[in-house]
């Protein structure tokens, strides 16, 4: 089957690689119909994950038509269309029984290393490093799901790929960051980072019962979004101090909760981000923790900041006493998808959010490097990368023939 | 792998400590086993390398979702235990409390060796050693425990064997690896794994997995 695979550092190859097989007696293969290139996907592409060998395939976000299943899965039927969670969950553990499904204890075949670096290791992820399985990711024509009498949820033949495919990470990750924030009537909401995850986490934050979402990033397109589509308030942090601008919408107190939607790449203009860059740049620091300081700094007394973007090693120069000094609640993880699922599905289906709206490329799995490259560098106004496998690549001609 | 946890400086885990005082020496056999020295039939030569403590000790423990019973099932029933423990290739009942036990030894050859029950409590522990005579010279017990006001069940592995010097010790020494704490807590997560989610997760081999 034809796959992205991970060559190093800003390098992915469209390669053959040997089709999936059933493994595992309650695992399923699945055809995939469309997949996405994630914003983690980047920290991927960026060099800033550890254990990624040369050939693994890459891809968390990804549907299908479900081809063959296990001895043990009685739930999965080939031929029944799902979206499947990045998160591997087998649903028996404490962790899944608390409905912390993001901290199975028993989908990580890797789980000794992730213990070495973190303590206690979080859930298998699909093609998101060794440390996290060494899993197959779905930026493929087929994938192995395992535990799939657990994680892939059946969509009704209504809605359109488009329509459901977010439910995979981007659309629960972001409900997810809002619900942490403890919403209450009439709060504000600031959300750093406009990207995918930053306008599902406003949308989430509006039906959850936030009075105003306030959205901070600096790419246009994006800004344009989110106060298009997501109805936010807008503020571009290259051209306004974020928190005077913050201070003053909010009458001076200060936004109730924060929801940090950038990650360990975070740019900045600011002394502090010149700093992480160098130093991470020099390999003396791993994560570059702008926007969640600028977060935690402008947080009101007492507030929650909320953080799905994604962190992997040691921060440098962290607030802690900031947050202290506040009294803040920090909340953080991958997203316990199978929480989430069902609920927006709901959502989905009742109309209340239509998820298509951030996809900006509809491509063929053939042009994953390129569109890699356009993403990474916020070229052509790229927000979301939709591919389908074995479909034609689907590119308007000649615009994007010029990136590398 | 290897690289990369080279990369980030992973040291290897090191041997807990051997010392115990001379003067509990019984607490510490009985600690193993949950066996009184000196109780239990046969010749003496296992409780002699062990004694007072003494040899290589590893302790680990896991906790499930599992029913107490069932768990405790599983281990009393010892042909189970390859299934998760990789250094063994077999363990037969051979009767009366004793079983044959054949592990992965030196370039690809077996090691085999006898070992007796000497303490057995239904679903509360299981204590054994190796029969005299045998080609390694060890002791240990899994204890079960309910956690969490009896919701989760607990398992706790005590094992003991004779520090390197002598042949039984060097094969078993072989057995158990570079790091027995590592080797014996990755079995009892495969025993975890198997229990709870009725199958041990993998990913598929090679650098496509």
């Amino acid at each position: 089957m034809r796959a992205v695979c991970y060559y190093g550092r800003q390098d992915v190859r469209v390669e053959t690689v040997p089709d999936p097989e059933i493994l595992n007696p309650r695992d399923a293969i699945i055809r995939v119909t469309a997949t996405a290139i994630c914003g983690s996907d980047l920290h991927i592409y960026g060099g800033y994950i550890p254990t990624m060998q040369k050939g693994d395939v890459l891809g968390h976000e990804f549907m299908g038509e479900v081809m063959e299943v296990g001895r043990e899965n009685h739930r999965l039927k080939p031929g029944e269309r799902v979206v499947v969670p990045f998160t591997i969950a087998c649903g028996q553990c404490f962790f899944c029984k608390e409905q912390l499904w993001s901290l199975c204890d028993n989908s990580n075949p890797n789980a000794w290393v992730a213990e070495k670096l973190y303590g206690y290791s979080a859930s298998g992820l699909f093609g998101y490093s060794h440390m996290y399985g060494g899993y197959a990711g779905g930026q493929a024509e087929y994938v192995r799901v395992p535990f799939a009498d657990v994680g892939p949820l059946r969509v009704p033949a209504s809605l359109r790929d488009e329509q459901v495919l977010f439910l995979s990470d981007v659309f629960p990750t972001g409900y997810m960051a809002a619900e942490n924030c403890q919403i209450a009537p009439g709060d504000t909401v600031a959300v750093w980072g406009c990207g995918p995850v930053g306008q599902f986490a406003i949308q989430s934050a509006f039906l959850l019962g936030a009075e105003r979402v306030i959205a901070i990033d600096r790419f246009p397109e994006r800004l344009a979004l989110a106060s298009s589509f997501s109805k936010a308030e807008v503020l571009d942090y290259s051209r306004v101090d974020v928190l005077d601008a913050l201070r003053e919408l909010t009458g001076g107190q200060g936004p109730d909760a924060c929801i940090d939607a950038v990650g360990l790449e975070s740019h900045g203009t600011t002394l502090d981000a010149w700093y992480d860059r160098a130093k991470t740049s020099m390999s003396l620091a791993t994560d570059r923790p702008h926007a969640l300081r600028q977060a935690i700094n402008a947080c009101r007394k007492g507030g929650t900041v909320s953080i799905p973007g994604v962190y992997g090693g040691w921060l440098d120069k962290f607030p802690l006493g900031a947050a202290f000094a506040k009294g803040l609640t920090l909340k953080m993880g991958q997203t316990h998808m199978h929480r989430y699922m069902p609920r927006l599905l709901d959502h989905i289906e009742r109309g209340n959010i239509d998820p298509s709206f951030i996809i900006t490329h509809r491509v063929g799995l053939e042009d994953a490097p390129e569109m890699y490259e356009a993403f990474r560098a916020k070229e052509d106004a790229c927000v979301k990368v939709v591919m389908t496998p074995g479909g034609p690549a689907a590119r308007p001609a000649g615009d994007r023939s010029a990136s590398s | 792998m290897a690289t990369a946890i080279v990369a980030y400086g992973l040291s290897r885990r090191s041997l807990p400590g051997v010392a115990i005082a001379a003067a509990a020496a019984p607490f510490a056999y009985r600690g193993i086993t949950g066996e009184w020295p000196g109780l239990s039939n046969g010749v003496a030569d296992t409780r002699v390398a062990l004694a007072g403590g003494r040899g290589i000790h590893v302790r680990e423990a896991v906790r499930l979702e599992v029913p107490l019973e069932a768990v405790y099932a599983f281990w009393r029933r010892l042909e189970n235990l390859p299934r998760f423990m990789s250094h063994l290739r077999e363990v037969r009942d051979l009767g009366g409390g004793r079983s044959h036990w054949v592990a992965e030894g030196p370039a690809g050859a077996a090691v085999e060796w006898d070992a007796e029950i000497i303490n057995e409590i239904p679903n509360e522990v299981i204590g054994w050693r190796s029969m005299p005579g045998s080609d390694v010279a060890s002791a240990g017990s899994v204890r079960f425990s309910t956690a969490r006001q009896g919701r989760s069940t607990q398992v706790s592995i005590h094992l003991q064997y004779a520090t390197p010097g002598g042949r039984p010790a060097q094969l078993l020494a072989f057995v158990l690896g570079h790091d027995p704490a590592h080797m014996i807590r990755e079995d009892l997560r495969r025993m975890k794994q198997l229990l709870e989610a009725g199958e041990i997760p993998r990913a598929a081999e090679g650098a496509t997995a």
